[in-house]
């Protein structure tokens, strides 16, 4: 299958793909647990500064993502304190497959949290209590009850944060510009390849994949979400 | 043995109340508003009031002047919520296994099937909640609170969502579990005739206050603890079998004097609870004769109480305990009632339950 894939698509397509998927199952697996845990705060806690990190958090949403990649190369770039800091560690993102992922991470942060939050905050705490009287502790409150009620909002935050993971393509191409093998993910091969002649068709062939990892990552949201939501409905599944 | 001593300012309320609850089944009795509710979550400790002394078999679960507060997961309680509160994710096995999952002692298998077949949900075990009817729910919220070990149990108006056949399906469970459970029964409710029939013993409040408490029938005797005043009114009173006769009557004795109520099923002996509702009870100054009433109760008035608009509550008593009967200020008037007058209460209907008067 992924040889008829990359013999289909060319060595330079076909790496585009690749990475395009790295880059997205990254971003949305490293941005899963902080998310979480974000959305939980905004959803049940009571905190100076609550409207200001909900702030910062839709930021990425409203902003021209040239100006949000913009401002992750101001701050991480290996001569910014930060990226410095960073780079003395090990972790360099500046023109590197894993800025790419962060930068992905942030454009689809807003969208994962909120799907999130809104599911937090239909899970009636009364439950949360029984719980409690039961004997559970609140650690274990949130890993059998609110966890699992959280779960159809979860999948639907991840699946929504990889699909605009996916497509991101301003602040990417601002953070970490259009390297092959290194940061062209599909959007930034699909407009490299539009700049050259000749590029048509190496471009719409990206275009086809584009559609249908979007449309499978609809279908599989739609499917997993039902039999989740059927689950923690209380329904006999 | 619970003891609660609790103050808490909430919604204008003052709350400043104390009681003991002994074995048994203790209902927290009194109107909306009342702090019913609010006592019951200090006790599960998912409200922290202002100050307060909790203490169940000597296990301090709250102390405020010592600091002491234990968060709920901590306090060994079964909580029955009014609205079931089952985990919608879980099946109704996993649910009844909840609260094991988090004990120190996992209850054995035969506590499991002992508490599963009295509540009669083997059926159900496989099934998810949301496809349960009220009643069932509600039987599966008493055993998950049972299954958790607790060292006391609450329950809040658990019978309050649920239609009048439903109640009567739920109502014998809680009967049975304050005959069998060897921990106290803090249980809350407006309803006259739930206390009556349940109540060990009565914690009437009001506006925050403990206005009475003491055994059910006591409490119960005294007209003006009552809620919603006197149409709910009534006397609860102990008899036992004491024949079955073959016009298909069955013959009580309450206290010595007989009373003949439809056939009750049960063996000579078996004690029964009575509760006679104010408002079936006539009451004559003379033994009336040529009336088909078969219960007539002779007594002396021990206390009237005018209430508002044209009702009078009498309270008689009788060699079968406290009665009490709703007449109109007319009537107590032409039949100068006072107390310390002997009078006749005639009986025209008795509602029955199963008793547990054993020790207790």
């Amino acid at each position: 299958m992924s040889n008829l894939l990359a013999n289909w698509l060319g060595p330079e397509e076909w790496r585009a793909v690749a990475l395009s998927l790295q880059v997205s199952f990254w971003a949305v697996a490293a941005s899963l647990p902080p998310g979480l845990f974000i959305a939980y705060a905004l959803a049940r806690w009571r905190f100076p500064g609550k409207q200001l990190l909900n702030g910062l958090v839709h930021l990425p949403l409203i902003l021209p993502p040239v100006v949000t990649g913009y401002i992750l190369l101001l701050g991480l770039n290996p001569n910014a304190p930060l990226g410095r800091a960073l780079a003395e560690i090990g972790i360099v993102f500046a023109f590197s497959w894993t800025g790419a992922a962060l930068a992905a991470a942030v454009m689809a942060f807003p969208l994962m949290v909120r799907a999130i939050r809104l599911a937090i905050e239909a899970v009636d705490p009364k439950l949360e209590q029984a719980a409690a009287t039961l004997g559970a502790a609140p650690v274990w409150v949130f890993l059998t009850v609110t966890l699992p009620m959280v779960l159809p909002g979860i999948v639907a935050g991840a699946i929504l944060a990889f699909a605009k993971a996916m497509g991101e393509f301003g602040a990417t191409i601002t953070f970490v510009s259009n390297i092959p093998g290194q940061t062209r993910t599909i959007p930034s091969a699909i407009y490299a390849f539009l700049q050259v002649p000749g590029g048509e068709n190496a471009a719409m062939k990206l275009v086809l994949v584009s559609v249908t990892v979007a449309m499978a990552a609809l279908l599989l949201s739609e499917w997993v979400g039902r039999r989740v939501a059927a689950r923690v409905g209380g329904r006999d599944a | 043995m619970l003891e609660v001593s609790l103050t808490h300012r909430f919604e204008g309320i003052a709350l400043d109340i104390g009681f003991q609850a002994p074995a048994g089944l203790t209902v927290l009795f009194g109107r909306s508003g009342s702090g019913k509710t609010t006592i019951v979550n200090a006790v599960a400790g998912l409200l922290r009031p202002d100050a307060g002394r909790i203490v169940v078999d000597d296990r301090v679960l709250l102390d405020s002047a010592r600091g002491i507060h234990l968060p709920p997961h901590r306090r060994q309680l079964g909580y029955i919520f009014q609205e079931g509160r089952l985990f919608p994710h879980l099946t109704v096995r996993q649910n009844l296994k909840f609260g094991a999952w988090f004990s120190a002692r996992t209850p054995p298998r035969a506590e499991f099937d002992r508490v599963v077949g009295m509540l009669g949900i083997g059926p159900l075990l496989d099934r998810r909640p949301g496809a349960l009817s009220g009643g069932e729910k509600q039987r599966v919220a008493i055993g998950r609170a049972l299954l958790s070990a607790p060292r006391l149990i609450l329950a809040d108006e658990p019978l309050a969502a649920l239609d009048a056949p439903r109640k009567a399906e739920i109502l014998p469970y809680f009967e049975r579990l304050r005959d069998e459970a060897a921990v106290p029964i803090l249980y809350v409710s407006h309803s006259a005739s739930e206390v009556a029939r349940l109540a060990t013993t009565v914690v009437a409040l009001e506006t925050g206050q403990v206005i009475r408490q003491g055994p059910a029938a006591e409490v119960l005797g005294d007209p003006s603890v009552l809620p919603a005043g006197a149409r709910e009114a009534g006397a609860v009173l102990s008899a036992r079998i004491a024949a079955q006769h073959e016009d298909g009557l069955t013959e009580l004795d309450a206290g010595g004097h007989p009373l003949f109520l439809p056939r009750i099923a049960g063996d000579t002996g078996t004690p029964v609870r009575l509760r006679i509702a104010a408002h079936d009870v006539i009451l004559s100054r003379e033994r009336p004769v040529g009336l088909s009433s078969l219960n007539i109760l002779p007594g002396t008035v021990a206390e009237l109480r005018a209430g508002e608009g044209p009702g009078a509550m009498v309270a008689l008593d009788t060699p079968a305990g406290r009665v009490l009967a709703r007449i109109t200020r007319r009537s107590a008037s032409a039949l100068e009632l006072a107390p310390g007058q002997s009078c006749h209460a005639i009986v025209k209907s008795v509602a029955v339950a199963p008793d547990d008067i054993g020790g207790r």
